[in-house]
């Protein structure tokens, strides 16, 4: 119980803009035509696609260099990749047939 | 470059990076600017990685010294996952986009889940709680939107067909998850324990923890049907942007923090949108679905039903002043997009005026019969979306519907015992005629009969859409 205090008490800055955070998303949200949540949902895939960030820190940090964790580190900024490249050229591929009238 | 200057301009790239995905996602809210808004957020995505590369720093604040191979494995990665992910989304036909997307969702998962296996046995020990709570939760819920990803997308490439109820699978589901969470607890607490550190570090439990997450994705997702896995993939979307965000506190990294956080929130509030279009609670998706024969229609149903020939189609459709399509997940399966286009363009060369009455949830995703339709040059301002469209139907004269079923059904009006009762549909019955174009007599998702086709102003027009499209549009040239 006193861990969890001490969390709270730690990252209270942290806890505020989480919940900010949280609002901004739902404001960026409302309102929105439902012809276009196809393409929003597919661009909130690409921007989770963030996450590679963490896969490069991790293979940067590497403590412990290893063969079996120099794979999974190259898994991990792969398959990041995957998740911000498609994300971002398939969403831009929905919009473009929006567009030309 | 001094420490500070090297904290500014990643903190400078890291804060760009956050601004143009709030603004980007903003910006995709509408039409117009949909498209310069998924370039801007692209933008700020290739900053915040190339800061993160560039400017690393070691414990002293310095650029880090970190082996070639490192960087050799980082670039080959993204050299390599930026040719497949790219050939993937540029060949990808229109009708597969919802399966793609949900395999790109799934990938981000896996990204989390591989971060949370490597970081854990070196932050163990005591006082990591806050650490170990961010990188098991992180791997956990990654793992869930990993596997339940990989299932929505092979339901709906339809490698899996129909949903898989294991006996009792609400309890089973509902029981693993408690386990999950019990389990997640446990790991923190076990590891942060005096003592541990990354040799004594519980890498089996570790493991199995990863394992029993997937299998949770797995059966969270089996027993959901087809139609439903749009909000299945919104909601596994906002899971790993809620994976990312763990990422984030993880390595106190704003950016990560900022995009995972605004895509968990704004893909919940997504989900939650979808459902009410389909007024079903999200629970309902998850837990009910529509439970098979249990509730179904009370009412009886008279009359018969009425087929109508290609000929007479033609010549019904020529002569009308207004015709309005009705376009449905059919239309999607079949790829009749083309030649309903060419349909559109022959009835309007005659001065009928052709639109697009688009329900909320028709397809396999929100939306995804405008895309559909756009790929075929369909123009923006003929579709029309359903408030708008019914009061339009009493002036119509033919409504066709291609591939469309339970978002047409009047029992979601008058039959209060039917499942799907109170959903806004389409209302094509207030049309002078209404002709439907279906393979076969099978119901709709939701497996119940629909009123419409016994109404006297309704004939069924039978066959694959892209076939009966094709023969239709023959007909009509001779004319």
């Amino acid at each position: 119980m006193e861990q969890i205090a001490q969390l709270f008490i730690e990252n209270q800055m942290m806890i505020y803009f989480i919940i900010l955070s949280i609002f901004v998303g739902i404001e960026v949200i409302g309102g929105v035509p439902t012809v276009l949540h196809t393409p929003l949902m597919s661009g909130a895939n690409a921007i989770h696609g963030v996450v590679i960030v963490g896969a490069i820190i991790v293979m940067l940090n590497m403590t412990e260099p290893s063969i079996l964790n120099y794979m999974l580190g190259f898994l991990a900024v792969f398959l990041g990749t995957l998740n911000v490249v498609g994300g971002f050229v398939v969403t831009n591929r929905m919009l473009e047939m929006f567009q030309k009238k | 470059m001094t420490p500070t200057t090297i904290l500014l301009i990643k903190g400078l790239a890291y804060l760009f990076g956050s601004i143009t995905f709030i603004v980007g996602l903003k910006m995709m809210g509408n039409a117009k600017s949909a498209s310069q808004g998924n370039k801007l957020a692209a933008i700020g995505m290739v900053a915040a990685i190339l800061a993160t590369i560039i400017l690393h720093t070691d414990a002293s604040g310095q650029l880090a010294s970190v082996p070639a191979i490192v960087y050799f494995i980082i670039f080959g990665a993204i050299a390599l996952g930026t040719v497949v992910g790219w050939m993937a989304a540029m060949r990808v036909q229109m009708t597969k986009m919802p399966e793609l997307v949900s395999m790109f969702n799934g990938m981000g998962g896996a990204c989390a889940a591989l971060i949370g296996l490597m970081e854990f046995a070196h932050n163990t020990g005591e006082g990591k709680t806050g650490t170990l709570i961010a990188i098991l939760l992180g791997m956990v819920i990654g793992s869930i939107s990993f596997s339940g990803s990989v299932i929505a997308f092979l339901k709906l490439n339809g490698t899996m067909g129909k949903p898989i109820r294991l006996p009792l699978y609400n309890i089973l589901n509902t029981a693993l998850l408690i386990g999950l969470s019990i389990f997640t607890a446990y790991m923190v607490h076990m590891s942060s324990q005096p003592g541990i550190d990354h040799v004594s570090a519980p890498m089996g439990l570790l493991y199995g923890l990863f394992a029993v997450a997937i299998i949770y994705g797995i059966l969270f997702t089996i027993p959901i049907g087809g139609a439903d896995m749009p909000v299945v993939i919104s909601l596994l979307n906002s899971f790993t942007g809620l994976a990312a965000a763990f990422g984030g506190f993880l390595y106190d990294n704003k950016v990560m923090l900022t995009g995972g956080i605004l895509v968990g929130s704004a893909g919940t509030l997504l989900t939650l949108i979808m459902c009410k279009a389909m007024n079903r609670p999200l629970w309902n998706v998850i837990f009910g679905a529509f439970g098979g024969s249990s509730g179904g229609s009370s009412l009886e149903v008279d009359g018969s039903i009425k087929d109508i020939s290609v000929s007479d189609l033609a010549v019904q459709l020529n002569y009308s002043k207004k015709v309005v399509i009705v376009p449905g997940y059919g239309l999607a399966v079949a790829q009749a997009q083309h030649i309903i286009k060419e349909l559109e363009n022959l009835l309007e060369e005659r001065g009928v005026e052709v639109k697009y009455a688009i329900h909320p949830v028709a397809g396999r995703m929100p939306g995804h019969m405008n895309v559909l339709l756009a790929e075929s040059n369909v123009s923006y301002d003929k579709l029309v979306e359903m408030d708008e469209i019914n009061p339009e139907f009493e002036q119509t004269d033919v409504v066709l519907v291609v591939g469309a079923n339970d978002v047409v059904n009047p029992a979601a009006k008058s039959d209060p015992s039917s499942p799907i009762y109170g959903m806004p549909i389409l209302e094509v019955d207030r049309a002078k005629t209404v002709i439907v174009n279906k393979r076969s007599m099978n119901a709709g998702y939701a497996g119940i009969e629909n009123l419409l086709f016994y109404d006297p102003k309704c004939s069924m027009f039978f066959g694959d859409a892209k076939k009966a499209l094709t023969a239709l549009v023959a007909e009509l040239k001779t004319m």
